[in-house]
């Protein structure tokens, strides 16, 4: 008989071994699909590792893969802090992507283009991000579902907005007019497509770590999202908190989609996300929602998406065998957390 | 009476939670058509002891014996098929389903379906038998908190019970409810059904009970055979170990009203309502409000507290009205706080202990200063109320839920009490605490009202609120029926007062 | 205008709401019954999505439309069973699983069709069901042909609905289901296993959302495609609560929301051509946040959602 006890305090070791097991025993379970599909297991996820991993420029362009997940990432972290639970990263993107393709599009100095299409595009998302909160605020309506719904409807509006006024009229493609040559995020490295917005994600990770970490803000956020009646008790105005939270989360899903604007695409067109909203929740988790962790995360999802589309060329094992490792490592992670909870006790049966 | 084969036994139980030991070694048997008394202080393992014999704990060590055979419970459904009912404390009612439904929960039904004319057939047996009638198709959110536990009692006999549990079952009732329940419980017996009655209060054990076995710190302490004719003093000295010393409390020297209710009433929401509470503490003095449970006691918590504003009427504290009825706000005028749930409205059990401590003054300038938290100084406050309280913990980054209910309760009044309050609210102070914590918080207490604090407890326990108080309201139905100084304060006029028996005294 | 009016409510109107409404209806009870016993399944839209899938495959593969039916409601009640062991066994996050179990379904999903099927220029198709008129009632006028001439599924969804308010409302498996998501403890306390209760009600669920996704490749479009589920699962999530966790007018809701559906699609086909017909496909949405928003202040979920049920826990 085996019994979970609980745990009075987590050993520090462990917040970082469980992020690696939940890790390795996704790549383990999804080696049967590499077997399935009758390519070697240890060769598939070499080219994986080597395409992402293995030079200064595949490493380049994985941490271009990764900043949108670190936006996106961040942005599910501090909404699951205060357990506002914002599923609609994706929409948050697309929102933001929009309005800065928008502002892009106009001529102006291009150090103003970028810091306009970032201000229009974080605050895009964050209204996106407003609906759910002031639903469940004002009329209790469960975030998880108006997030989600709202995806759609972003999705859609997209859509509508590239099939129709933005339709390119001379070859019909269904993408916007590309934005001024001058907002193009500069590249940093010559050769590589590492833009400027890869390195703000990076400055993003620490910025909103200190904030949950050593601000009042983030003390109620964090209060909030454990112990909302406590909270109340303790006169912190949940709602107030809940909706700066959602600002917040959505701003940081709305420079996601800036990012891919301004710095990959430069244009917008129907798959400019293949999904980030939704891998960020990966990404959260696999950070425990630690926004420093969220760095390590993004980067490891972005390696499984660049390596998984080099393994399909290389061997023919469908790439979308990086959205199944998604979906594990969830998975995977979600048991591994109950270790910190809980420690596994052995006991003997009653006699 | 006779020794017939005992009902059930239980023989050298022993139970542990982490390091805690519920239950060591302990033996209990009841005869059918005997009535048992289970005593013991809150968290001597009265609810623990009865957990195990129903089947939702697993005892480490002893066995269990039904008709002198040993058997193996290790769920309720086997409980249940051992003839074992119990009555839990707070009750395994769903209240939106009715309470035919609620009886036939778990039971097969016949030819696939719900077997509703044999149940209600059954039902009205079960009320005519023990003169306990209930409406089979009314939803359980509209019985009233009597009928529950009546239908909760029917439920166990629905399933033929042989033995009954009861734990606590007088907590909630009003003390002219209670009789109705001893004359049920009397008939059953007198019917051959065995009953284990929980309870801490000494003159229901003695009035209705047979024999008696007394818990404490999770041991037997002792059995008393004829409980009516022997003293409660014995019996508390059993339980507690030692003759109860009340605090030394010195005479009140009540100075300026720090909190008044004007006419405060209130409506629309859950629970008993406010209707023209008034009602007035002064420096220096201990208020204590009595009643029984869903009087109207959370309303006024939550009113004074700042979680609710109430429709009409006026508050003041320390002489300044209260406006807005924040949380911040009454804070702000000066009242401590201590909720009556400490896990829930208290404390966030997840985070650091000091969180905790600083969560009602996170924006003042002792623990931040523009947004900035000041962790240094949230760390020492924690730190040195830690020592100051004598809290029992490895250290302020402890996870709150880690600690034992009194390190907690300290906790808490560590963090309204280093802020000198002006007045103190506090609902349930020593619910669950073991006897040393409670005295500790009784003391602190009488050291506040000596410093000219003006204290208000809402209180169950009546014994607790004449030791501890100068004079005692009591609330019935939402307003507050008499206040009678502590002077010429009994139980008897107490319990006829919180029944509505008596008007303004 | 009229034109317009009348172009939307010609015959065919009404027997697009009921195709509509099926693939939601076997959805929204699937997960009613899993929320019922006090587990919310976020997964939804990646079963449903994977049961299109080895529906169809299945069916491709043998030729046999009700195999390929079994087929997806066996891969259902798998998934129901996966989601339920980490929330209701282990009682972690029933938010962040489900969306773990859509993303690994969804991720699988995509993975084994294009293992099967390789990548084609044309996707491979079958032919899937047909209409089968029931005798006499289809003569019915208007309603005959609407309700009575449809795929074999959309008979078994009609009849599920009172089915399904049977088992809930009538047996003794259905007030476990309903005491295990009111108050785990009094089940727990009755003799009634919390934990076997949670997992076949979530495993029943799974089974229900493997129709869902059965109807949308084998009967509605014959063929597999990513979109195929495009946010129904989600949107029956929300009929859920709009029909108050009830069989009956969870199944309105599916009717209600199809006929919205419906109607933008008539809107789309309509003269309003000028538009892009995306702008069509918000309107179901927004309808279902704008219901969720009138319903949600009055819609009571079962007490214990989202709670696990730990017994010695204190």
């Amino acid at each position: 008989m085996f019994r979970l006890e609980v745990r009075t305090s987590t050993p520090a070791w462990l917040n970082l071994a469980l992020p690696l097991l939940a890790v390795a025993a996704t790549l383990v379970l999804c080696s049967g699909l590499i077997a399935l599909a009758g390519a070697g297991v240890v060769e598939s996820y070499g080219v994986m590792f080597t395409a992402s991993l293995g030079d200064s420029y595949a490493i380049t362009e994985t941490l271009v893969r990764a900043a949108p997940m670190i936006f996106t990432g961040l942005a599910v972290a501090v909404a699951f802090r205060a357990k506002f639970w914002n599923i609609g990263a994706e929409g948050q993107l697309l929102a933001g992507a929009v309005a800065s393709c928008l502002v892009g599009a106009i001529p102006m100095p291009g150090a103003l283009a970028m810091l306009l299409m970032a201000i229009v595009g974080a605050a895009a998302g964050g209204a996106v991000a407003l609906v759910p909160a002031t639903l469940r605020v004002k009329f209790k309506v469960d975030d998880v579902v108006s997030s989600l719904l709202l995806n759609s409807v972003i999705y859609y509006a997209l859509m509508a907005l590239i099939e129709g006024p933005w339709k390119d009229s001379f070859s019909g493609y269904p993408i916007s007019p590309p934005i001024e040559d001058s907002a193009n995020f500069p590249v940093l490295i010559e050769g590589t497509r590492l833009h400027l917005g890869v390195i703000v994600a990076l400055i993003a990770a620490p910025l909103i770590w200190f904030l949950i970490a050593r601000t009042t803000l983030g003390f109620r956020i964090r209060v909030t999202g454990e112990n909302p009646e406590a909270a109340r008790y303790g006169g912190i105005p949940v709602e107030r908190v809940l909706i700066s939270t959602a600002l917040m989360s959505g701003a940081l899903a709305g420079l996601a989609g800036v990012g891919e604007v301004g710095g990959v695409h430069f244009q917008v067109m129907s798959d400019i996300s293949p999904g980030y909203g939704y891998s960020g929740i990966v990404v959260a988790m696999l950070a425990r929602l630690n926004p420093l962790g969220v760095v390590p995360a993004a980067i490891f999802l972005a390696a499984v998406m660049t390596g998984a589309e080099a393994m399909s060329r290389a061997t023919g094992v469908p790439a979308f065998l990086s959205d199944v490792i998604q979906g594990t490592a969830l998975l995977a992670m979600l048991v591994a957390l109950l270790f910190t909870a809980y420690r596994i006790r052995r006991v003997g049966a009653a006699s | 009476m006779s020794t017939p084969a005992p009902l059930i036994e239980m023989r050298g139980i022993t139970k542990s939670f982490g390091a805690v030991k519920a239950n060591e070694a302990v033996d209990l048997s009841v005869a059918p058509g005997e009535i048992l008394g289970l005593l013991g202080e809150n968290g001597a393992g009265k609810t623990t002891l009865m957990n195990v014999l129903f089947g939702a704990y697993a005892p480490d060590a002893g066995e269990i014996l039904i008709q002198g055979a040993p058997v193996r419970i290790t769920s309720s459904a086997d409980a249940l098929a051992a003839g074992i009912g119990m009555v839990h404390q707070h009750f395994h009612l769903a209240p939106r389903l009715t309470v035919l439904e609620n009886l036939l929960i778990g039971l097969p039904g016949k030819g696939g379906r719900i077997d509703r004319a044999g149940g209600l057939a059954r039902l009205a047996e079960i009320g005519r038998q023990h003169g306990l009638a209930l409406d089979p198709d009314l939803p359980v959110s509209a019985l009233s908190v009597g009928e529950q536990q009546r239908l909760e009692i029917v439920k166990a006999l629905f399933r033929g019970a042989r033995l009954l549990i009861l734990d606590e079952p007088t907590a909630v009732l009003a003390p002219s409810e209670v009789e109705g329940l001893f004359s049920a419980l009397r008939s059953m017996a007198a019917q051959g059904l065995g009953i284990i009655f929980i309870s801490h209060k000494l003159n229901e054990v003695r009035a209705l009970t047979h024999r008696c076995t007394v818990l404490r710190h999770g041991r037997v302490a002792g059995r008393v055979d004829d409980p009516a004719n022997t003293t409660s003093a014995a019996m508390a000295q059993l339980m507690c170990g030692h003759e109860i010393v009340p605090p030394a409390r010195g005479p009140s020297t009540p100075g300026a009203d720090v909190l008044t209710l004007d006419g405060i009433s209130t409506s629309k929401h859950v629970g008993t309502a406010l209707r023209e509470v008034s009602l007035t503490v002064r420096a220096g003095e201990i208020l204590g409000i009595a009643g029984v449970s869903g009087n109207g006691q959370r309303a006024l918590a939550e009113v004074i507290s700042g979680m609710r504003a109430p429709d009409t009427g006026r508050m003041t504290i320390a002489g300044q009205t209260v406006s807005r009825f924040s949380p911040r706000e009454v804070q702000a005028l000066g009242l401590g706080r201590i909720p009556e749930d400490r896990m829930t409205t208290g404390l966030v059990t997840n985070l650091p202990l000091a969180d905790s401590m600083v969560l009602p003054r996170i924006g003042s300038e002792a623990f931040s200063s523009k947004g900035l938290l000041k962790p240094d100084a949230i760390r020492a406050f924690a730190e040195e109320q830690i020592r100051a309280y004598d809290i029992r913990c490895p250290g302020p980054m402890t996870r709150a839920g880690a600690l034992s209910g009194g390190n907690l309760q300290k906790a808490l009044l560590a963090r309204e009490l280093a802020f000198d309050p002006k007045v103190l609210i506090v609902s349930q102070p020593t619910r669950g605490l073991d006897i040393g914590a409670a005295r500790f918080i009784h003391e602190k207490f009488l050291d506040m009202r000596a410093k000219g604090c003006g204290i208000i407890v809402i209180g169950e326990d009546l014994e607790e609120l004449l030791v501890l108080c100068d004079r005692i309201a009591v609330m019935y139905e939402g307003r507050i029926v008499g206040t009678l100084d502590s002077t010429d304060a009994t139980i008897a006029r107490l319990g006829l007062l919180m029944t509505g028996a008596e008007g303004r005294g | 205008m009229s034109a317009v009016f009348e172009q939307i409510f010609q015959v065919g109107f009404l027997a697009a709401i009921i195709r509509i409404a099926t693939p939601l209806a076997f959805a929204t009870l699937g997960e009613m019954f899993s929320e019922r016993a006090g587990v919310l399944n976020l997964g939804i839209e990646g079963i449903m999505l994977l049961c299109a899938m080895t529906g169809f495959t299945a069916t491709s593969l043998s030729g046999s439309l009700w195999l390929g039916v079994l087929v997806a409601v066996l891969t259902g009640m798998l998934m129901g069973a996966l989601h339920a062991l980490f929330t209701v066994a282990l009682g972690l996050s029933q938010h962040v699983c489900g969306i773990g179990v859509t993303l690994f379904s969804s991720g699988l999903a995509y993975f084994l069709y294009r293992l099967i099927f390789g990548q084609q220029s044309v996707p491979p198709a079958i032919k899937g069901f047909q209409t089968l008129p029931i005798p006499v009632l289809s003569d019915i006028p208007v309603l005959g042909p609407a309700v009575f001439n449809q795929f074999a599924l959309v008979y078994v969804a009609i009849i599920a609905i009172p089915v399904a308010a049977f088992v809930l409302y009538r047996t003794p498996w259905g007030l476990s289901v309903r005491m295990v998501g009111e108050n785990p403890r009094a089940a727990d306390s009755a003799g009634v296993s919390v934990i076997a209760t949670r997992f076949q009600a979530v495993i029943l669920g799974g089974a229900l959302m493997g129709l869902a996704g059965a109807f949308l490749s084998m009967a509605q479009f014959n063929a597999f495609t990513f979109g195929v589920v495009s946010g129904r699962g989600w949107v029956a999530i929300a009929l859920v609560v709009f029909g108050r966790w009830d069989p009956w007018r969870s199944a309105g809701a599916a009717l209600l929301f199809a006929f919205v559906d419906a109607l933008q699609l008539r809107m789309q086909a309509s003269g309003l051509g000028h538009i892009p017909y995306e702008a069509f496909l918000m309107l179901p949405f927004i309808f279902t946040i704008v219901a969720m928003a009138v319903m949600s202040r009055n819609a009571v979920a079962p007490s214990a959602l989202l709670k696990p049920f730990r017994r010695e826990e204190r």
